[in-house]
């Protein structure tokens, strides 16, 4: 019954600070790209413009809503929907913190640790495509079309590269469960000291996966006024791009645990604080690599320009499938050698 | 060629380095990174204003003088100065009893700049003999429509309890020039009156 309870909470709690990471990084994304212009920022709604956020969310939910004619009205309205739904089931497999005792009662600060948490994300993630090619696909509209079929085969693209960048990291673990990948880097060095062609692999596709620039052809503005979200206004239109900021926000968390130790932070043994004040420890070390990575994000975003399209595919498949795959070979022949393949 | 800074490109084979692109956008980064720490270049302008020129040639003022009677009589000169065709006018003479509101025996009844129009070069300025209009450092808000740019006696006259000071785009050869009271036009309404 406690664990029921603990679960409803923490499921409440993620998606708490989730939300709450998303409206923040709405507000970063400009400070950061304001203080790498030479440029203030938002600065007028509350102190350091804080209250920004909740401005734009009053400003999103009172916003005329419009259907345009023609439209599929359902897929319409289903399309932002389930890009929230698959932005937030992401978060429930990923490890948040080390184990908690509440009472005597062991909680793992976890919302599910299923035994193929990768797969879990992999499959999930996929999904996601679908909110974005049914809402352009249902606006009746040229653009949003275009953006949807550019979304679409840039998100199946780069998925392949990205699903074998894991192999290799896989094959190493021997695990798909996150939090077991998480625990195998307790001590010692991060998975990135050993799979650092894997993780830039899986970077890459990050940023393609979330659609964030370079690789923001879905919704570029100069070309597709905003691509498969051209038609949408109101909260669904927000929902679209807070759907966006969450997925980066996730895409970060996945890559602390998988590659960066995820909660785990150098001499974490040797300090002696007690189990509860380590997990706490622990859980805000890994919002710091997660904020690190979203910074990154960015960072990235307000310094390179767009790719081209052919370019985009061209990196996709010709550069970063090859090198996975080449690095899942490297890989198998360093295992082999070192006899640690089983 | 003027200042040898051009660079002749060639077009070869990009290295592996250049084609990895790594380094590039590191390089890339690193510039955007060195840029946080940067002075921002804004003004919060309400609060913040850039420093002018005293002679910044902004809203017009019709002056008054010292009695505080308007100065400009409608010859019109300033608005045959202007290159931009933004002022219109139309005369009134002056009636009995009217003598503290207006200097001379011809005034103007409706005085309009059409602020769009103005390239404020100040040549309505120049043109005045009178030396009723100046330019001023004050700026022009903005407005929902055209017609509110056009700016009548209601905005250009100064206000009798508020004068605007002007003195600040006269010279001091100008300000020396004035008070020599051989010419008719230095005088003020003081110096007819002592004179009978």
């Amino acid at each position: 019954m406690t664990i029921l309870i603990f679960k409803i909470i923490l499921v409440l709690a993620v998606f708490g600070i989730t939300m709450l990471v998303a409206m923040y990084s709405t507000w970063a994304e400009r400070k950061v790209s304001a203080v790498m212009q030479d440029r203030v920022g938002p600065n007028r709604a509350g102190p350091l413009g804080l209250l920004q956020p909740v401005a734009d969310g009053i400003k999103m939910f009172t916003k005329e809503e419009l259907i345009p004619e023609g439209s599929n009205r359902w897929l319409f309205i289903l399309g932002p929907g389930i890009a929230m739904l698959t932005a937030l089931l992401t978060g429930a497999v990923i490890p948040w913190g080390g184990d908690v005792s509440i009472g005597g009662e062991v909680f793992a600060l976890q919302i599910t640790d299923i035994n193929i948490g990768i797969l879990y994300l992999f499959g999930v993630v996929s999904v996601g495509v679908y909110g974005i090619m049914i809402g352009g696909w249902a606006s009746n509209n040229k653009y949003s079309l275009l953006g949807a079929l550019r979304a679409s085969s840039q998100m199946i693209s780069y998925e392949v590269a990205m699903g074998l960048s894991i192999i290799s990291l896989v094959m190493m673990t021997g695990s798909l469960s996150l939090r077991e990948i998480v625990a195998q880097q307790d001590s010692g060095f991060a998975n990135v000291a050993y799979q650092p062609i894997a993780f830039l692999i899986f970077l890459i596709c990050a940023f393609a996966e979330t659609n964030r620039a370079p690789f923001d052809l879905p919704e570029c503005e100069t070309e597709l006024i905003g691509g498969y979200h051209t038609e949408y206004s109101s909260m669904k239109l927000g929902l679209f791009l807070f759907a966006e900021y969450i997925n980066m926000f996730i895409s970060s968390a996945i890559m602390v645990s998988l590659f960066w130790g995820g909660y785990n932070f150098p001499f974490q043994h040797e300090l002696g604080l007690s189990a509860n004040a380590l997990a706490s420890v622990q859980t805000v070390v890994f919002f710091g690599k997660v904020f690190f990575f979203i910074f990154f994000f960015m960072w990235v975003r307000w310094t390179l320009p767009r790719f081209r399209y052919d370019q985009l595919m061209n990196l996709g498949w010709k550069v970063l499938l090859p090198l996975s795959l080449l690095n899942i070979f490297v890989t198998g022949v360093v295992m082999y050698l070192n006899g640690s393949l089983k | 060629m003027l200042t040898n800074r051009s660079k002749v490109m060639e077009k070869k084979q990009m290295t592996l380095a250049e084609r990895l692109y790594l380094p590039a956008i590191a390089g890339g980064m690193s510039i955007t990174f060195r840029h946080i720490f940067k002075k921002s270049a804004t003004v919060q302008y309400p609060e913040q204003l850039r420093p002018i020129a005293p002679v910044y040639r902004g809203l017009h003022v019709l002056k008054r003088d010292e009695a505080g009677a308007e100065r400009c009589t409608a010859c019109g000169l300033c608005a045959v100065a202007c290159p931009a065709e933004a002022i219109t006018m139309t005369a009134a003479e002056r009636k009995k009893g009217e003598e503290p509101l207006y200097r001379e025996e011809k005034y103007a009844a409706v005085y309009e700049i059409n602020m769009l129009r103005c390239i404020f070069c100040g040549l309505c300025e120049e043109a005045c003999p009178k030396e009723a209009i100046f330019l001023t450092d004050r700026l022009i808000l903005s407005n929902y429509g055209r017609q509110g740019f056009i700016f009548g006696k209601d905005k250009l006259v100064e206000p009798m309890d508020n004068p605007v000071d002007v003195a600040k785009r006269q010279t001091p050869e100008v300000l020396e020039f004035k008070k020599d009271k051989t010419h008719q036009h230095n005088l003020t309404i003081n110096d007819v009156v002592d004179e009978g």
